[in-house]
């Protein structure tokens, strides 16, 4: 068997119209070697929760510029956790104060990337972080 | 395998998903599961979408799908992009336009990338509408660009192939002609509000009247339908022809499910073998570092590439014959 390639999704909840920042972190994704499903814009906690099981990701990353961040990242958290989904590694980014961040990775956000981080460096984070699911080994959300 | 064949029979939705992942990432273990769902599959009715990048498939398709779900009808999406050839990752991005259905129960959507190598597009995506089929979906889209033959195949996996331009492509029509106009049943201009349309409409017609030959008494005349997707304008007309289209069918075939044709059990089966010998004999090679090696004595002067094809092949084949009568 050939090794299983990384999907992740790269999703937008919330009111939060700018999706430059996601769609070029996206693009260095595809540019690393993974399937990338990019859902658009205006999503709720639940179309992105129902769409990564459709599409089997191993990864979401969500981007909030808005401010809305702690309760949208919170719910998309808690809904994967409603239907007993321990195996999708959930991270975020954008406009997000640095005292959020604690907060964040205590709901179980796994990591936060701010504006400046380079792109080199987020996608070295996914490779070591999330693996892509093999029966039997699964990667637990910490 | 039993539990999982029992949930997918179910319709369980994460089942499904993985199901699809493993058929994509070729694990050995996904061919039990799948001999056993062949005896489910056979009911769904499949729609292909194909067109070149731009002209509106997945807008109809999000359109499709509403109407179809106005009718209690269930649909599975599978919606094709490619892998870039460089770094063999994706975006995917056909969802955008089709999210307003993620929350549907009776909808499931599903991203595939090409993946590029060695044409095992056919094959996955074929297994990959087996599963939605065998989960109970009552129609099946898989959209595609329409580019390279590989995609072509995937939409000829389908009962009514749609085909879609726009208004203004007259060269790219010329381009269709030569591959996928055979394959088409009907044919839809898209965003016929441009200036045009009728001009394309025109010329499709024409194209279509060139090749009557194969058009003879009793024989699909596939329509060409003027649309304007993103208003939903159009789209009700074309859900009418597929299935006017689909009676054809029925009528053709005289009560037997397309699925079980002789004509698309010969190209299922043959498209399998190709991609097993495939698998079994060219992926080994090269994992192996035969291949590079060869490659290394036709580039050193050490033998030519006919000699050394004959040297890689003949004796996987008949390995592999031995080992078939061992067994």
């Amino acid at each position: 068997m050939k090794d299983r390639k990384l999907r992740v999704m790269v999703a937008k909840p919330g009111l939060d119209g700018h999706d430059r920042g996601a769609r070029v972190i996206a693009r260095a994704f595809r540019d690393a070697g993974f399937e990338v499903v990019y859902t658009g814009l205006h999503q709720t906690p639940e179309e992105i929760v129902q769409a990564a099981i459709q599409e089997d990701v191993d990864m979401i990353g969500l981007s909030s510029l808005a401010g809305a961040h702690i309760y949208l990242f919170r719910r998309v958290v808690e809904l994967l956790r409603e239907k007993g989904i321990d195996d999708i590694v959930v991270c975020g980014g954008g406009i997000i104060p640095e005292e959020d961040i604690p907060k964040l990775k205590k709901i179980g956000i796994r990591e936060i990337f701010t504006p400046g981080t380079k792109l080199e460096d987020i996608v070295q984070w996914v490779k070591e972080n999330v693996k892509p699911r093999i029966e039997g080994v699964k990667c637990k959300v910490k | 395998m039993q539990s999982e064949v029992k949930k997918v029979l179910s319709g369980d939705v994460r089942t499904v998903a993985r199901l699809i992942r493993d058929i994509d990432d070729k694990v050995p273990e996904v061919r039990e599961v799948l001999k056993a769902l062949y005896p489910y599959t056979g009911k769904a009715y499949v729609i292909g979408v194909t067109g070149a990048p731009g002209v509106g498939k997945s807008t109809l398709v999000d359109q499709m799908v509403a109407h179809l779900r106005k009718e209690g009808k269930t649909v599975g999406v599978l919606a094709v992009d490619p892998t870039s050839p460089f770094s063999g990752g994706a975006i995917l991005g056909d969802r955008i336009r089709m999210q307003r259905h993620s929350l549907d129960d009776g909808v499931f959507i599903r991203s595939l990338a090409t993946r590029g190598h060695f044409g095992g597009l056919t094959q996955s995506t074929r297994s990959a509408i087996d599963v939605l089929d065998a989960m109970g979906k009552d129609y099946i889209i898989v959209e595609t660009v329409g580019v390279g033959q590989d995609e072509v195949d995937v939409v000829r996996s389908a009962q009514t192939t749609i085909i879609l331009v726009i208004p203004g492509m007259g060269d790219d029509i010329q381009a269709i002609k030569a591959g996928i106009l055979e394959v088409g049943d009907i044919f839809v201009v898209n965003k016929a509000d441009r200036e045009g349309s009728d001009k394309t409409v025109h010329e499709l017609k024409l194209m279509l009247d060139m090749s009557q030959e194969k058009y003879e008494e009793g024989r699909w005349k596939p329509p060409v339908l003027k649309m304007e997707a993103v208003f939903d304008r159009g789209v009700k007309e074309l859900l009418e022809e597929i299935e006017k289209h689909r009676m054809y069918l029925a009528e053709k075939s005289g009560g037997t499910s397309f699925r079980k044709t002789r004509e698309r059990i010969r190209e299922e089966l043959s498209e399998m073998v190709k991609n097993r010998t495939i698998e079994e004999v060219f992926e080994k090679l090269i994992q192996s570092g035969e291949f590079e090696k060869a490659v290394n004595s036709i580039r050193a002067g050490e033998t030519d590439p006919y000699t050394a094809c004959e040297d890689l092949v003949i004796p996987k084949l008949n390995l592999a014959e031995e080992h078939g009568r061992k067994r």
